[in-house]
């Protein structure tokens, strides 16, 4: 079990720094949530991976699953879904606005005739 | 006292929720609240200064769970001079927003501001590493807001670009936070510091791979050279009352790897040993090369702040990486200082723009400015402060730092990389200056069509230029205070420098020791504050 779940983190990972490179907002967001779902596959074996255990202390029993990282992988899971959901919105908004989804900067310099001689770019020599 | 610690994490968010619901259409009502809010915090961090500065280490336990189980928030010196530091800076933030009528050029300012602050104060203030990225969390969605309010093209692709990388950094600090938590099975930085102490060789590996991250993860935060790429664009594009209160944000990375690598993982743990000290030390020497250089080859004023606070946080980690007694005491000391000058600077450069054909802030000619002689004043003093020259604060920063540093093995090439830098700093921020105060045009080389498509100008659109130029006053006024305060200043910082090497104040506030001999009491009496003696 523990291979498997340790390529899957690996995998994700690997396919999430590769989409990042693309330097397209679409294939960077999506780069972004597979990192997160490899990372919350991480936190979730951090409290070691075990098999039919209870979450909570007995004397009699010998092994417990520790509930704390599913905790962590909650928190983490909300916070993640939000933030996906504010860099689309704000991918959403670049790519409107610029016509262009490109993640860099277009030319410091070059004039933005779209909005007229007075509203260029503020970085303009 | 107690309970005291947990308001500036229930107010700023309380009153951003009323304003969201009752007055999203009421500018006058939002900044009253907006203001009473600020002030409200400023008095309390006041009176947290006093309270800690006998060297108490307050503690508080939401829903009373004891310490290595729930969540704390903790209360000493550093956290205190923190959470007094943000407050003045919103202070002035708020002034200069609504003196210059930012805040009315998009929505939920106001709301977004009280929702930054409570997640800078809470990552001042928390006693739990996960808690701390939650956090970090909660400020950098307030402040994906802030940096692109008022929007524009150029706004939106760089806020993209810092959402992103801010993103990144969140996942690496997930990935640390896993890792530290597998092999130490804690998360209270009070007791992980315990557990990490305890660590035999055969955990090291991982620990240090963990702390390796985390200090990757807060190097993100704090614009370490190589990680410093968000910065520059960021901050010459976000709205200038926001950029000054991202001073702040930088200033939060540094504060992390301060009260991580003393408390958790310090210079004499056995298991991570001094393995930070010099990649810390090489990157913060590179940063602040960097940055010099950058200030030297901007081509617009917004750009010469971005780099000059890059090369303010080079210099603060310079002083932390000596991770001496000494330097700590330097980097507190220049934190403050170099708080003040960047949120001044980027005030400044807003101020010009405001009075600059199209609201640029390139270093070009252009007819001659409203105000010059002031603005240039005002100019030179924030440049003078950021440069590190005296007479104000930033030359006592620099020079606590270059005599910290005084011990290491490295002194020549310290003293090398922060004076000759200096150097370039001074000639950078003259050549931006004089680009823009001196090489003016004749009024009637401005296009014809500029005049015509500017409807208003952001300066006569402004409800109060009077107050936006006090506030910023204000700020350079703040930095010479620090300067002819610099006695009683370096006394107290000192005291903070020995408590938080010291550790055991802070340890036994969050663990005390009858913990372990007594049974569970589940009522404990006052069990929400534990008062460590000094």
């Amino acid at each position: 079990m523990e291979y498997l779940f340790a390529s899957a983190v690996g995998v994700l990972t690997a396919g999430g720094v590769y989409l990042l490179l693309r330097l397209r907002s679409f294939p960077v967001i999506l780069g972004l949530t597979l990192l997160t779902y490899a990372v919350n596959l991480f936190l979730f074996a951090s409290g070691r991976l075990t098999l039919n255990l209870p979450p909570v202390l007995d004397s009699g029993l010998s092994g417990y699953a520790d509930p704390l990282p599913q905790a962590l992988v909650l928190t983490a899971i909300v916070i993640s879904f939000g933030m996906t959901a504010v860099v689309v919105m704000m991918a959403l908004g670049a790519w409107l606005i610029t016509d262009d989804d490109g993640m860099n900067m277009t030319g410091e310099e070059a004039p933005d005739r779209a909005s007229g001689p007075h509203d260029a770019s503020e970085d303009r020599r | 006292m107690s309970y005291l610690v947990m308001l500036p994490l229930v107010v700023p968010p309380m009153v951003a929720a009323v304003m969201i619901l009752g007055m999203r259409h009421h500018q006058g009502l939002l900044r009253i609240f907006s203001l009473a809010s600020i002030l409200a915090m400023l008095a309390l961090s006041i009176l947290f200064i006093q309270q800690s500065a006998d060297g108490s280490v307050h503690v508080h336990a939401p829903g009373n769970w004891r310490p290595p189980f729930g969540i704390v928030l903790v209360l000493d010196r550093l956290s205190a001079l923190m959470v007094l530091l943000t407050s003045l800076l919103a202070l002035v933030v708020m002034l200069y927003a609504i003196g210059s009528g930012w805040d009315a050029r998009g929505k939920h300012f106001h709301p977004l501001i009280q929702f930054q602050l409570m997640g800078i104060y809470g990552a001042f203030l928390t006693g739990d590493l996960f808690n701390l990225f939650v956090f970090f969390e909660v400020l950098l969605i307030a402040s994906y807001g802030l940096m692109i309010h008022g929007g524009g093209k150029r706004r939106m692709q760089a806020g993209l670009q810092y959402v992103v990388y801010n993103l990144l950094g969140s996942t690496l600090f997930l990935f640390a936070l896993g890792t530290l938590y597998a092999v130490t099975g804690t998360l209270n930085m009070a007791d992980m510091a315990e557990r990490v102490a305890m660590m035999g060789p055969e955990d090291a590996a991982l620990i240090r791979v963990g702390a390796v991250m985390l200090l990757m993860v807060f190097s993100v935060k704090a614009a370490l050279v190589p990680l410093h790429f968000w910065l520059p664009a960021t901050y010459a594009e976000t709205p200038a009352p926001v950029a000054a209160l991202f001073a702040i944000m930088t200033k939060v990375g540094g504060y992390a790897i301060l009260r991580v690598y003393t408390l958790i993982f310090g210079p004499d743990v056995a298991a991570t040993g001094g393995i930070f000290g010099p990649w810390l030390m090489n990157a913060a020497l590179v940063t602040i090369a960097v940055g010099m250089i950058g200030i030297l080859g901007s081509r617009s004023m917004g750009r010469v702040a971005a780099y000059a606070s890059i090369a303010s946080m080079g210099t603060l980690l310079v002083a932390i990486a000596l991770f001496t007694p000494a330097g700590i005491l330097a980097a507190l000391f220049y934190m403050i200082h170099s708080t003040l000058a960047a949120a001044a600077l980027f005030l400044v450069v807003d101020l010009i723009r405001a009075r600059r054909p199209g609201e640029s802030c390139g270093l070009a000619a252009a007819p001659e400015m409203a105000q010059a002689g002031l603005l240039g004043a005002l100019y030179m003093a924030a440049a003078i402060a950021a440069a590190g020259m005296p007479p104000l604060s930033g030359f006592f920063g620099k020079m606590l730092v270059l005599d910290a540093a005084f011990a290491h093995d490295r002194t020549g090439l310290i003293w090398t990389v922060i004076l000759g830098t200096s150097l370039l700093a001074v000639v950078g921020f003259a050549r931006a200056g004089s680009a823009v105060f001196w090489k003016t045009s004749p009024p009637s080389d401005a296009p014809k069509a500029a005049v015509g498509t500017a409807s208003r100008t952001m300066l006569e659109t402004a409800p109060s230029p009077t107050l936006a130029l006090a506030a910023t006053g204000g700020l350079i006024a703040a930095i010479a205070l620090v300067t002819l305060l610099a006695g009683p200043v370096t006394a107290h910082l000192d005291a903070m420098t020995m408590q938080l090497l010291d550790r055991e104040d802070y340890l036994r506030a969050v663990l005390p020791l009858t913990d372990t001999t007594a049974p569970d009491a589940p009522d404990l009496p006052g069990g929400d504050l534990h008062e460590a003696a000094p």
